[in-house]
């Protein structure tokens, strides 16, 4: 009899473990163009500070961070108040602690753009994390067929033109009609891809262009959620006191159940 | 001074009386295992979620216009925002895992057998109500999974043949889903619902408490009672399993604590990718998932892809889901086993329940996966095994051979 109850056990203890791997192992995804991992360190101030610039001087002129606060970021990546409002700042009429509008009309851009470009406070979020962005900023390519002249690997047909053009330079795709993702089988290197042009090169090396990227990467998903850091350290002490109590409701519970046999 | 206030408040009010009955004088089983835990701890989250909630909605602003920007408001700008919306997206995941963990234990030993029908009946009802509480609370940070998932679960009542349109737009309160909708979602979400949970979560206790509790050998501790009056085998809840739950507390809340600080999208099945996107109803987003609590139902939902006779297949599909929520009302009537716990049942019982429960883990996780034509076969043979497990039960619970059951509780 013994025996049976503990086999019954152990089998609705595992019936209970398989059903946490398993939905462990349901997490995968995948689809579209593979992302290359932007490997973020949101502990990189340095990174951060550089890709608000970056933010504010490329991309903030078309895209929001509305839900966002300059004064947040400024004391979140150690910038002062000062620095942030004269270099950071474009818009004359801001105070330190308002949201980061823009000053462009959804209407017009619609026009513009074909669609109006999109709020990117979340963005890191909506798409389940920075490796998507790292990957769009570094694969525009020539495509004649577009508005603008530029078409996105990650993003086909995108409406946006490719603002860090003078940085980066003109990338022109290589494969054609042969498999993006075809390598060689000897050697493992890509046959062909996205490669700037020689005789359209930007300002920045490649390297250059990717450090960018990276940083541009670091502080939207910074963005998305600023108090990641704050979770997480405050989550070490919660953890501190809960094993704390633990020991003890476990010594209070061994005693009370001293005289149950 | 003390007793004497005590004496006072007694005459006019039993709190005495109540705390001996429900805790102090109330005699549970000895051999209560891991499973046992998933009550007091369902208890907890729900707590749990009413408290959150209360903060949340001192910062929340339920209209079309400002909601969204309102949650991330709390997120940003309220102190401790973020910790109090985590702890409560979590917690509405967790309500579910926790819940499930709970009717499970009931599968396991037969605790919604007479005499503790009604409190299956109950817990049910609880059940439904906390999945439309769910589902309400869903639509109110009006992201695209919010709108979108809304959409799908709203158009479900326009399968229903002649009134359907009407009753989808008298649920909508519009010709679409909007602020209207968003507002009296929010209602229902945080006054309407909640005082229904309360009310059956109180009815569920006392039913409970009115029988005694059932335990994993599934005997009735109540025949062999002491020369006191108290069951040879019982303990009283209070202190005993107080201080035992405060253990299986600590050890979910590490589980919780660590969604809440490490993982609080959970992978994107906690809160969805697409649901930090602004709902907009031009933008159809490819692939719209319930929230993974409702993939089971929503995958049986789905894999009804053909017209049965006259009734057509989305019909179908809605008829075939709400049989799949309604049948467990009746499951206390379908089990005919002479014993309770599946310790003493027969091979044909404890194979379809593990077969069970593997299937209804399979159909929630297809249930967030797009439909392919080798899901929905899956879905389609899982749904089948789904019903076979309840309706042949009457037939295999009778037949089978049982084992002895021991008169005292084995530990």
């Amino acid at each position: 009899m013994k025996r049976i109850i503990l086999t019954n056990k152990v089998a609705s203890t595992l019936l209970f473990l398989g059903s946490v791997l398993f939905s462990s192992l349901a997490a995968a995804a995948g689809g579209g163009y593979p992302l290359d991992s932007a490997n973020i360190d949101p502990t990189d101030t340095a990174s951060l500070q550089r890709g608000a610039k970056y933010y504010q001087n490329y991309c903030a002129g078309c895209h929001a961070t509305q839900y966002q606060r300059y004064e947040r970021v400024a004391d979140d990546l150690g910038i002062p108040h000062d620095l942030m409002m004269d270099n950071l700042v474009f818009d004359k009429r801001a105070k330190i602690g308002d949201l980061m509008f823009n000053s462009m009309d959804p209407k017009e851009a619609k026009t513009w753009f074909g669609a109006t470009p999109p709020d990117l406070t979340l963005v890191s979020r909506v798409k389940g994390g920075p490796d998507w962005i790292y990957t769009y900023l570094r694969t525009f390519y020539e495509d004649p067929s577009r508005p603008y002249g530029v078409n996105n690997k990650v993003f086909p047909d995108v409406g946006m033109p490719h603002v860090l053009l003078e940085l980066q330079g003109i990338q022109v795709d290589t494969c054609g009609d042969s498999d993006p993702n075809a390598r060689d089988p000897l050697t493992g290197e890509k046959l062909c891809g996205l490669t700037v042009d020689p005789e359209r090169k930007g300002s920045m090396t490649p390297a250059e262009y990717d450090q960018m990227a990276y940083d541009l990467s670091n502080f939207l998903a910074y963005s998305a959620e600023p108090m990641q850091q704050q979770r997480k350290s405050l989550g070490i002490y919660v953890f501190l006191f809960l094993a704390v109590f633990l020991v003890f409701a476990y010594l209070l519970k061994r005693e009370f159940w001293k005289d149950v046999h | 001074m003390a007793n004497k206030l005590m004496d006072w408040v007694d005459a006019r009010l039993p709190v005495t009386q109540a705390w001996e009955k429900h805790l102090s004088k109330y005699y549970a089983p000895k051999n209560f295992n891991f499973w046992y835990f998933f009550g007091s701890l369902a208890l907890l989250v729900l707590v749990n979620q009413i408290l959150t909630g209360i903060w949340l909605t001192m910062s929340y602003v339920p209209s079309a216009e400002a909601a969204f920007a309102s949650v991330e408001y709390i997120m940003r700008d309220v102190e401790y925002g973020w910790l109090i919306r985590y702890m409560h997206s979590t917690g509405a995941s967790m309500f579910f895992v926790v819940i499930y963990c709970h009717m499970f234990r009931g599968l396991l030993y037969g605790s919604y057998q007479a005499p503790r029908e009604l409190i299956w009946i109950f817990g049910m009802g609880i059940y439904l109500a906390l999945m439309g509480e769910a589902f309400m609370g869903y639509l109110l940070p009006w992201g695209q999974v919010s709108y979108w998932g809304a959409q799908v679960i709203i158009s479900l009542f326009g399968a229903i043949p002649v009134i359907g349109a009407d009753l989808q737009q008298f649920i909508r309160g519009d010709y679409l889903i909007s602020g209207i909708t968003l507002n009296r979602f929010f209602a229902l979400h945080v006054i309407a619902l909640p005082l229904v949970i309360l009310g059956l979560v109180v009815l569920h206790i006392l039913a409970l408490h009115e029988v005694g509790s059932n335990n994993p050998d599934g005997i009735d501790i109540k025949k062999t009672k002491g020369a006191d009056g108290i069951p040879l085998d019982g303990i009283a809840f209070h202190p005993y399993y107080t201080v035992k739950d405060i253990v299986g507390v600590v050890v979910f809340l590490f589980v919780f604590c660590g969604i809440i600080f490490y993982f609080p999208e959970m992978g994107g099945y906690f809160l969805e990718h697409a649901n930090f996107e602004p709902a907009n109803s031009l933008k159809t987003p490819e692939h719209i998932a319930p929230v993974w609590y409702f993939g089971a139902f929503y995958a049986m939902l789905r894999a009804i892809t053909f017209d049965i006779g006259f009734i057509e297949a989305k019909l179908g599909g809605v008829i075939t889901m709400g049989a799949a929520i309604a049948i467990l009302f009746v499951l206390p009537w379908l089990d005919r086993s002479p014993v309770r716990s599946w310790r003493y049942k027969g091979m044909i019982s404890k194979v379809g329940l593990v077969v069970f429960a593997f299937v209804f883990m399979l159909l929630t996780w297809l249930g967030t996966q797009p439909a392919t034509e080798l899901y929905t076969l899956i879905a389609q043979i899982c749904t089948l095994i789904y019903f076979a497990f309840f309706l042949l039960m009457p037939f295999y619970t009778r037949w089978e051979k049982t084992k002895p059951v021991p008169e005292r509780v084995t530990g």
